[in-house]
């Protein structure tokens, strides 16, 4: 039985993903910088894994495949960050509440392992959710 | 170009002395000329008014304190829309109007002509992206000077030849075409939170007060030559006494000659008078200044000023005086918005709801008319409404009604909460002059053309002038039976021409012309020192680039008339 | 020989910075260092050089692939396109100069859409919150030279604006602050101990979510009024001990971001920071910024602002300019399956907007106008790409203090490349065509 935690999820951005952005959203450098969960050292102890584990990440928006890294900017345990980025915004809360802004940051979200799914690249993400096809 | 001739208007132009006479106006490749050829364009102007295009000498109408206000006041919007019509691209505002709308209403009302009045060197592309949207009519801005680091430390140690050489500079860099000084000094206290509200307050820091910021720019003006005069709001607006602030500010012109080319003959032109002449100590004493404050100007030839009449709306204020915002706010309690401009300036955005039902509103509505009613030289007291300050510009038709008609300014004092309060504080029951057509045409035309040095280009109809035209559906032989008349007549011109293009017929645009951005162009003594300063400036202090300040090129200013000043000789 | 250029402005976030300086080959072709700019600048300078770029217009067809069409043809599928809808969305705006929206602008009257630039997902609520309050602000010029105390709300500026500390809010000397760094006092309120909360002298770490609470217990502490003894994880003591440095202070500022704008509260939790920094003048100066993203998203809300008088969310439908957030933005129409055409240029709210918003758009005609291959040209029927908004063209941009600064070329396009100007300029004039306007 695989172990699921729950989590608050924020987005946001990253200098590595600035970066991935000018660079070429069509890249593997783009799944690198923003398709990946930062989480709390105490909350991947609880997940019981090691960092670079693929994970699946649940809310009541959507499911996405990103890979569970350690952060740099904790201590937070219980908040996990996904970049913004089309990872992060298959399960972000898109309601506005009347304000126009979806509410990006504070979804409650699950996290289990997924060490044999694959995270997909940008583009192809978007395009796989919306049934748009590529070639 | 086609060739046009207005025939048998009734026709008032101070510049020729006309006053009313029936007279043929011929238009010409862009100019008023004596005749046209019979293939002529007529327009028959029988038992109408024609003048020149009008000027406004002093608005707010572009850049970014008048668009934040329209970014942050979205009910301004409410009932005011415009859709795309004609000519007419969508609009909407009725105190922060868009650009199109607001060229779109000047000219809809014959003013072919308008002054931006105060444009933050910092922001003057954003000025000018907006006069390149505002169509139909020649526009200018005023840079902000008097809480300008160059001009505070160099009128410290009076050195006037190296502020004119700052100020040359900066109008080449801005396309600016006037020095502004608002509040002088106290601006830049208020970068600290604080203020100066006499003349003989010192800035903080800076060790100068603003009697010598005031003296020392009128001084670097003239020693330029500069078409229009130093333009000033004084320390101390708006509050119960301030006239006596007024009356230091006027004196420090005592004495002081122009110089210049363009015909201007004074040194100091005073803005949006009614905020400066308020007597009392309070806002229970509070009573009209108007009287000493029109002596002293009637009696000084070297003073021109604006009246900032009050037209009892709901408006934005918006001035770079950033303290005075800041004290407004804690009196009305309507979103502030404020805006600290590095080494320059600042601005301040607060609405306000001219109240008829309030007797400050109403006394100050008083004091507006009081003015010009006491101003003996039409030539040297020109209507504003401070736009959007005291009331929208669109307003003017009602302000010229009040002037115009004592029976109009009756009904409007009875109309009052507390009439005997306006009687009281004020002398405008008593007023019983009535602004002719002609004094009119002085007050928005001839006279502020004068004074900003563009006698020879507009604001009256002699041959080789702009051929800016204005025709009314008014008869000035006729006995105006109804005030509403007059404010009708005013708002919606039969015809208008822009330098020559007919822009406006039977009150609807019919050509978006060929607008034109008025600056000055000095060309100075090459001064090092000055030259030197401006690089450490930007070396040290602002956050831009020397290289990233100059607004530049076509996107901001498409159809350039400069003005030249030759300074090198001085 | 290679050519070095000066005063060059970097177009990609906010912060805007206009010292960075640019060498390229002597033909003016190629671009091949960059200086002073940031990590992410530098990126984006060098990315206009990649082999692999796309140059011309392409249409998606059913089978997935690309087929190459030409500038003309991408023309009038857009303009068809936009004269057949009955609401279209024109979307972004953000990451191109004022000279383009101003196009931009007129196709949009004559289109009657719907226009709404990335504030929508950003700094929109702010802008409610500046209609609700008020906003005192000042220019980065200001802070430079006169604050001595800086609150980072809700932003990250070490990640996010990379140069925001070093030209501006923290490290400069300026005409005031002569030591500095030494001169100031940072404080950083942000859920996670992030790069710019590191440098803070006090890290509040707040509960995420709880901006607005921590907002009013720093006002309560202003007035010296009761506290209970933990507001959003933070404690009393803590609380009052940031509300004495903010008032002790001569000049001070508030940044804020995404923490604030996009979290529960929203608007609110803004209104709250305007209010803060209204009664910190009672006692001092104090100013409040947003850190706007997109070098250019102020400017599109500028000139949205002196052409329709709304900053975002305009709604032209009707013929006139109407406003109302919640109602005329982005994500809200397209969520209710409102809109019937999509116009992007400038943006990715493919990769930017929650994935409910997105899906409506992969089934309608759709044009995106952008130099790059993006989750949103992916799921659009047309991608236009262009020439580099201010790195192959130059034209106005505002910096997220409003401050206008004309963007510069500094290297041709590809050979045959329009602009975004220059695409929408054929676009307006097709429109008109069709819509039988002089």
């Amino acid at each position: 039985m695989t172990k699921t935690i729950t989590l608050n999820l924020i987005s946001g951005r990253s200098i590595q993903q600035g970066v991935a952005i000018e660079g070429g959203k069509e890249k593997a450098d783009y799944r690198t910088a923003a398709g990946i969960i930062e989480l709390d050292r105490a909350d991947l102890k609880e997940l019981g894994i090691w960092i670079n584990t693929n994970v699946r990440v649940t809310s009541a928006y959507g499911s996405v495949i990103v890979k569970a890294i350690e952060t740099t900017q904790g201590p937070h345990p219980g908040v996990a960050f996904i970049p913004m980025g089309p990872w992060a915004n298959s399960i972000v809360n898109p309601n506005t509440y009347s304000t126009g802004m979806p509410t990006f940051k504070g979804t409650p979200v699950t996290v289990e392992v997924a060490a044999n799914e694959p995270v997909l690249l940008g583009i192809e993400l978007v395009q796989k959710l919306c049934g748009v096809k590529s070639a | 170009m086609a060739e046009y001739l207005i025939k048998n208007g009734h026709v008032f132009d101070p510049v020729q002395g006309i006053k009313g006479d029936k007279a043929d106006v011929a238009i010409k490749d862009g100019k008023i000329v004596d005749k046209v050829g019979s293939s002529a364009k007529v327009i028959d102007a029988k038992g109408m008014t024609v003048m020149a295009g009008a000027v406004e000498i002093h608005s707010h109408i572009a850049g970014p304190k008048v668009n934040l206000g329209r970014i942050y006041r979205p009910e301004d919007k409410l009932f005011s829309c415009t859709p795309t019509h004609g000519m007419e691209r969508m609009g909407g505002g009725a105190s922060i109007p868009t650009t199109f709308k607001t060229g779109y209403e000047y000219a809809k009302m014959g003013y072919t002509t308008a002054m931006e009045a105060a444009m933050p060197p910092l922001f003057s592309r954003h000025v000018h992206e907006e006069i390149r949207d505002t169509p139909i009519i020649d526009e200018g801005a005023y840079p902000v000077l008097g809480n300008n680091w160059f001009v505070l430390e160099y009128l410290r140690n009076h050195e006037v030849e190296n502020t004119a050489a700052y100020i040359a500079w900066l109008l080449k860099v801005t396309k600016g075409y006037a020095v502004k000084v608002v509040n002088p000094g106290g601006t830049e206290a208020w970068a600290w939170g604080l203020n100066c509200l006499s003349i003989h307050d010192p800035v903080p820091y800076f060790d100068i007060t603003p009697a010598q910021i005031v003296r020392g720019l009128i001084e670097a003006n003239e020693y330029l030559g500069l078409p229009h005069s130093m333009h000033i709001h004084p320390n101390d607006l708006g509050n119960p006494g301030c006239y006596q602030t007024t009356l230091d500010t006027l004196a420090l012109a005592e004495g002081l000659k122009t110089h210049n080319k363009f015909g201007r003959e004074q040194v100091m032109h005073l803005t949006h008078t009614q905020f400066h002449s308020y007597k009392g100590t309070n806002w229970a004493d509070f009573e009209s200044g108007a009287k000493e404050v029109t002596d002293y100007v009637n009696a000084h030839k070297n003073i021109t000023i604006d009246t900032g009449n009050v037209t009892l709306d709901e408006t934005t204020t918006m001035t770079a005086d950033g303290p005075f915002e800041h004290h407004l706010t804690g009196l009305n309690h309507l979103k502030w918005a404020n805006v600290d401009v590095e080494l320059e300036t600042a601005a301040g955005v607060v609405p306000y709801i001219y109240s008829p039902n309030i007797s400050v509103c109403a006394i100050q509505w008083a004091i507006g008319l009081e003015i010009p009613l006491m101003m003996k030289d039409g030539m040297r007291c020109y209507i504003t409404t401070d736009h959007p300050n005291a009331g929208p510009f669109t307003r003017y038709p009602r302000v010229f009604k009040w002037l115009m008609s004592t029976k109009a300014r009756e009904a409007q004092i009875n109309a009052f909460k507390h009439k005997d309060k306006v009687l009281s504080q004020t002398s405008i029951g008593s007023l019983d002059r009535e602004i002719t057509f002609y004094e009119l045409a002085q007050m928005t035309r001839a006279g502020p053309a004068k004074s900003l040095g563009l006698s020879a280009i507009c604001g009256g109809l002699k041959p080789g002038m702009e051929a800016d035209v204005a025709v009314y559906n008014i008869d000035p032989d006729k006995p105006i039976a109804n005030p509403d008349d007059i404010e009708k007549a005013f708002s919606r011109c039969a015809a208008v021409f822009k330098s020559g293009v007919q822009v406006v017929s039977n009150g609807e645009i019919v050509s978006n012309g060929h607008k034109r951005t008025l600056w000055v162009d000095v060309k100075t003594k090459e001064n090092a020192q000055v030259k030197r300063d401006i690089s450490e400036k930007f070396v040290k202090y602002y956050s831009v680039t020397q290289n990233n300040y100059e607004a530049l090129g076509h996107h901001f200013v498409p159809n350039p008339f400069a003005i030249e000043v030759d300074a090198t000789q001085v | 020989m290679t050519k070095t250029i000066t005063d060059v402005i970097c177009p990609f976030c906010g912060t805007l910075c206009d010292d960075v300086e640019v060498i390229v080959s002597d033909d003016g072709k190629k671009l091949l260092e960059v200086n002073n700019a940031c990590v992410i600048g530098t990126e984006k300078f060098l990315h206009s050089q990649a082999k692999d770029r796309v140059t011309r217009p392409r249409m998606h067809q059913e089978d997935g692939s690309w087929k190459e069409v030409s500038y003309d043809e991408a023309v009038e599928y857009t303009a068809q396109m936009l004269a057949k809808a009955r609401k279209p969305l024109m979307y972004g705006w953000s990451s191109t100069n004022c000279e383009a929206q101003s196009v931009g602008n007129e196709i949009a009257e004559l289109s009657r859409a719907c226009c709404d630039n990335t504030a929508a997902v950003c700094h929109g609520t702010t802008l409610i919150a500046l209609q609700d309050e008020g906003l005192p602000s000042c220019t980065l010029g200001e802070v430079k030279n006169r604050a001595d105390r800086v609150i980072f709300w809700g932003c990250n500026p070490a990640h996010a604006h990379p140069r925001h500390m070093s030209r501006y809010s923290i490290f400069p000397r300026g005409f005031f602050t002569g030591k500095g760094q030494m001169s100031r006092k940072l404080i950083v309120v942000d859920p996670r101990t992030t790069d710019t909360a590191k440098m803070a002298d006090i890290h509040l770490q707040v509960e995420q979510g709880r901006d607005y609470e921590l907002l009013n217990a720093l006002r309560v502490a202003l007035r010296g009024e009761w506290l209970p003894d933990e507001v959003a994880g933070i404690s009393a003591e803590k609380i009052r001990e940031a509300a004495d440095i903010l008032k002790s202070g001569r000049f001070g500022i508030i940044f804020f971001g995404m923490g604030v704008t996009q979290s529960i509260s929203k608007n609110h939790n803004i209104d709250e920071a305007i209010a803060l920094t209204k009664d910190l003048n009672e006692h001092t100066k104090f100013s409040i910024m947003p850190m706007r993203g997109h070098y250019n998203v102020t400017g599109s809300g500028e000139v949205f602002a002196w052409q329709f008088g709304f900053p975002y969310a305009v709604d032209l439908t009707r013929g006139f300019a109407r406003y109302n957030p919640g109602d005329t933005s982005s994500i809200d129409l397209l969520t209710r399956g409102e809109i019937d055409a999509m116009f992007t240029i400038g943006s990715d709210p493919g990769a930017h907007f929650p994935i409910s918003a997105v899906k409506p758009i992969a089934n309608l005609p759709s044009v995106c106008i952008d130099p790059h291959l993006t989750p949103t040209s992916g799921v659009s029927k047309l991608h236009v790409p262009v020439a580099f908004n201010g790195v192959e063209t130059g034209g106005n941009c505002y910096r997220m203090d409003n401050v206008p600064i004309d963007c510069r070329k500094v290297v041709e396009p590809p050979e045959g490349m329009l602009t975004d100007e220059q695409f929408l300029t054929k676009v307006r004039d097709r429109l008109k065509e069709l819509k039988g306007v002089a």
